[in-house]
């Protein structure tokens, strides 16, 4: 109860900040205040991207939530699937387009359907480190051996602390938010 | 930015950028089309369930929606304060450990993808920033999200979001750290 209320404070806090920012553009076009526009131009040009692809990425994972059999998932990335849920997360990460405000909910819908704490976690780092389209722009601008030492390092590091972190809050019990 | 916009940079010390956005363009031209494809094939196998996971899907998208607006608000405020062309003016000031922690706590602030901040950090290193500078920059850029932890928290709760930014940050050091070494600027 007490956290419902909590909860539906945040939600009032959000909804009046979002509104504010609206009528400060609309000051600002109003009055021409050029700083005010200028952020919305920004606004624009940032959101678009986003905005378009988002629906699509939830219908996906929406898709995968209906057709993707619970054992299946918990066989791959579950808490039996060794060394092997880490190379599909790896794997995963690796072809996931588009930002880290991608990979987040579809690293949350993996935790829905039973893979391991670890292997979420590991996922999010693959997703913000080994992306493919990412690594070659990386490569070509920085050379073969940057980016050669950041796999090197950054991989081990990421399923190390993974499990170090998955373990942890299962000690905890923690367990991931219903909801979102 | 619309898929196939350009986008066009002027850095401070003169250098310009002008960018197809392939990227976004790429995943817009791959993930729309993929999707309706797999709607349909969901469709004709079973509406039931197909009509289910669109239902999902807009409900997951309304919870998470006001926060990612939020989130969207705040790049372009702070976009508007720290300006993507002065980065490399931050970068290339004095000290190359002092530059380490300023490369860091930008790429913790700022969004960028990956095919601006690769070409920048090529221009960076040409101009005598470290290797070591440029990697805590990049890795920072790619892992650390101050700006998005809204939306993590949203998921996965304010403790792991927290922990997780931070064990990012600690992984972007040590590999600063590796490629210092490495490209002997230690």
């Amino acid at each position: 109860m007490e956290k419902k209320r909590t909860n539906i404070i945040k939600q009032c806090i959000l909804l009046i900040v979002i509104v504010l920012f609206g009528m400060f553009i609309l000051l600002s076009w109003w009055t021409g205040f050029s700083p005010g526009m200028l952020i919305f131009d920004t606004l624009i040009s940032y959101s678009t991207e986003i905005l378009i692809i988002f629906p699509f990425v939830f219908v996906l994972i929406s898709l995968f939530e209906v057709w993707v059999k619970q054992e299946t998932v918990e066989k791959h990335l579950g808490a039996n699937s060794g060394i092997r849920g880490f190379l599909w997360a790896i794997l995963l990460g690796g072809t996931t387009l588009g930002p880290m405000l991608v990979a987040l909910p579809i690293a949350h819908a993996l935790s829905r359907k039973g893979a391991r704490l670890s292997v979420v976690f590991t996922y999010i780092g693959a997703a913000s480190v080994c992306r493919i389209p990412m690594t070659v722009f990386e490569a070509s601008y920085l050379g073969i051996l940057f980016t050669v030492i950041r796999y090197a390092v950054s991989i081990p590091l990421i399923i190390l602390s993974s499990v170090i972190l998955g373990r942890y809050l299962d000690k905890r019990k923690y367990t991931i938010q219903k909801g979102g | 930015m619309k898929p196939g916009a350009k986008k066009e940079i002027n850095f401070s010390d003169g250098y310009k950028f002008i960018l197809d956005n392939e990227t976004g363009a790429a995943m817009s031209y791959v993930l729309i089309p993929i999707t309706l494809l797999l709607v349909i094939i969901s469709f004709v196998v079973d509406r039931k369930k197909t009509f289910s996971a669109l239902q999902q899907a807009g409900k997951r998208l309304l919870t998470i929606l006001p926060v990612l607006l939020l989130v969207l608000i705040l790049v372009s405020a702070v976009l508007y304060f720290v300006p993507e062309k002065n980065i490399s003016e931050y970068l290339s000031n004095g000290n190359k450990y002092f530059s380490i922690l300023v490369a860091v706590l930008i790429g913790s602030i700022a969004l960028m993808p990956g095919f601006i901040a690769f070409p920048l950090s090529g221009v960076l290193y040409q101009n005598g920033v470290p290797m070591m500078v440029i990697a805590g920059f990049t890795t920072t850029l790619m892992m650390v999200g101050i700006l998005t932890f809204p939306v993590e928290q949203k998921y996965f709760g304010t403790k792991v979001a927290v922990l997780r930014n931070v064990i990012s940050l600690g992984i972007a050091l040590v590999i600063s750290l590796v490629i210092g070494i490495v490209f002997g600027e230690i």
